[in-house]
């Protein structure tokens, strides 16, 4: 359970960074993290404790085995992740070229 | 044994998006051509998909390397399917696809790059047809991204302050509504230990209508719901698609939200969750809360607009209301109207997207109020936006005036009466706002000088003079679009649970 609850820690961090941080690194920054609530949200949840890797041989019994499914997907979602960060990156860089600020209140052409 | 043309869905988009890059270092003119053959081929490929799929025929099923179920064994490899929903998204995707790709052949030029312009575009339209054809819940989000990430690539094209703020802010709630999806997801997983949607159905069927069941839906609600633009999480998207270049703008306003948004969740909510208006009235009436609530804010804000691609977009806003009370209604006639609006709504609005590219790259500037009398100079854009506009407010015979009338006939079958009459109300306002622009840019000149433009090029005018055309031929033929494309569509959301039965066989 508290794997768990460290998880859910982890993504309120981030979205606490995302929503109040004025900072654009900072936002970014928050990201990361939420991605990596979710993505240890979705290994733990394919963990069994003194799990045995998923590899078929004579001796390991199939029932001990860790569900290999949610490493798969959390690899691909970190993946995702990575393009996305790099991307998002490569956004603010632009936004500081041309406002020459990270200062998101600054920032402010357009209107709701 | 029929030919099993689902990958090509994504495979030719794909193939096309890395193609394009290198073969443009050969001559600029072969990325042109990829990217329209692409464009052309998908349209194609729908088109064929759509009769080979007849009327009464089995859905397809693609089980990739083989991984079909097996006795007695839940089905391990990913699946596509193609049934009469999917023909119905995948066609209205790849007619305002090919639209755009043909569109664009002249109107980007005004940029640089035009390459990277047709990668990323490929890229959305390969993650859009992947998204529906997609019968894997992790693979539907693996789609989503691509498109997403592609499209946030898109609005900030221009590299301008605008474009650039207006995708950062689109990005960080695009992402935010990604994770919410893949939080659902890993949540569905750890209950059910299956993504397939097939075998999930019969998984969750078991649960019941627990507060675990209620939460997972309420993250994935929210995820879709951030990238439909239902109105209390639709703040990004004014900012972005008014920024994005025009074709971009009509695939985006005309497809993406609907696609990314509705489609799935309407495909996860009737035939995984199995939610029918019977058994979750609560559900539909929160959609019907939130699709009256985008219907009135939509609306009133896009009247106040004087940038022209933002009022549009104001509207899109709108008219995503217009399809959730369809589906909120939950009866029938409801659910054939919301399908049937989503597909006029993406012809008619992809259209004006246009239309508005072509006055922007002819004049120079999106303000409403420095533009009048167009109609003298660019007949061919001021007929056609005047046809989607038409079509828009719900004019007959125009092909919105069917789908909101279906959705009216729905409401009051129902005997819910004051939604019938927000619906009608609020198609008259979008009728105002949308003869406003027609007014104030086309058609009177408020004794100023007409503005002085040269039609758009012959490229763009065709494709815009495409899609007003089939806004008046969905509308004239009305019937056979209903028979053959939007019935057995809603007669898959209404059968619900019986998808299982159809992909798994038996």
């Amino acid at each position: 359970m508290v794997p768990f609850l460290a998880c859910v820690l982890l993504l309120l961090i981030g979205l606490y960074m995302i929503v109040l941080k004025r900072n654009l690194i900072k936002v970014v920054i928050g990201f990361s993290l939420m991605e990596y609530a979710v993505n240890l949200f979705f290994a733990l949840v394919g963990f069994k404790r003194e799990g045995l890797a998923p590899i078929i041989t004579q001796a390991a019994q199939p029932r001990n085995f860790v569900d290999p499914v949610p490493q798969a997907l959390v690899l691909t979602s970190i993946v995702i992740g990575l393009s996305t960060t790099a991307l998002m990156l490569a956004l603010v860089m632009r936004i500081y070229e041309k406002f020459g600020t990270f200062d998101i209140s600054e920032i402010r052409r357009l209107k709701g | 044994m029929r030919f099993n043309f689902l990958p090509l869905f994504v495979a030719v988009p794909l193939m096309g998006a890395f193609l394009t890059p290198l073969l443009s270092k050969l001559w600029q003119g072969l990325a042109d051509i990829v990217a329209n053959a692409a464009g052309v081929f998908l349209l194609g490929l729908s088109v064929f998909g759509l009769v080979s799929l007849g009327t009464g025929a089995s859905p397809l099923v693609y089980w990739a390397g083989g991984w079909g179920p097996r006795a007695g064994l839940p089905p391990l490899g990913i699946a596509m399917v193609y049934d009469p929903l999917t023909a119905l998204v995948v066609l209205a995707t790849n007619i305002v696809g090919f639209c755009a790709l043909f569109y664009s052949l002249r109107y980007m030029n005004g940029y640089t790059a035009k390459w990277k312009f047709y990668t990323l575009f490929l890229l959305i339209l390969a993650g859009l047809n992947g998204l529906v054809v997609s019968g894997d819940l992790f693979n539907m989000f693996v789609f989503l991204e691509i498109s997403s990430v592609a499209s946030y690539g898109l609005v900030a094209f221009g590299t301008e302050h605008e474009e650039l703020e207006a995708a950062f802010k689109y990005m960080v709630l695009g992402e935010i509504g990604g994770m919410s999806i893949l939080f659902g997801i890993a949540l569905i997983y750890a209950r059910a230990s299956t993504l397939n949607l097939a075998d999930l159905s019969g998984q969750i069927a078991a649960w019941g209508h627990n507060p675990f069941f209620w939460f997972v839906i309420a993250t994935l609600l929210v995820g879709f719901a951030i990238k439909m633009a239902m109105v209390p999480f639709h703040s990004w998207l004014p900012d972005a698609h008014p920024a994005a270049p025009a074709p971009v703008s009509a695939l985006l306003s005309g497809i993406f939200i609907k696609v990314a948004g509705v489609y799935s969740l309407c495909r996860l909510m009737f035939n995984v969750f199995g939610l029918t208006r019977e058994n979750a009235a609560p559900f539909f009436n929160l959609l019907l809360g939130f699709g009256v609530l985008s219907i009135v804010v939509g609306g009133l804000l896009a009247f106040a607009q004087r940038d022209y691609k933002r009022l549009l977009a104001y509207s899109s806003i709108s008219q995503v209301g217009y399809i959730l009370i369809g589906l909120g209604i939950g009866n029938f006639w409801g659910i054939a109207g919301a399908l049937f609006h989503l597909l006029a709504h993406a012809l008619s609005k992809g259209l004006l997207f246009l239309a508005a590219g072509s006055v922007e790259s002819q004049t120079g500037t999106r303000d409403m109020g420095k533009l009048s009398g167009l109609e003298r100079s660019m007949p061919a854009t001021s007929w056609s936006h005047l046809f989607g506009t038409l079509s828009l407010a719900g004019v007959p015979p125009f092909a919105g005036f069917f789908s909101k009338l279906f959705i009216v006939l729905g409401a009051i079958q129902s005997r819910m009466f004051w939604l019938a009459i927000v619906a009608v109300i609020f198609s008259v306002v979008t009728l105002g706002y949308l003869t406003k622009v027609v007014n104030m840019v086309f058609f009177v000149q408020q004794g100023k000088e007409p503005t002085r433009a040269r039609e758009a090029p012959a490229t763009m005018v065709v494709a815009m003079v495409l899609l007003a055309l089939l806004t008046v031929a969905i509308g004239i033929g009305f019937r056979p679009v209903l028979d053959y494309l939007v019935w057995p569509a809603a007669q898959v959301l209404l059968n619900g649970l019986s998808y299982a039965r159809m992909v798994l066989g038996g």
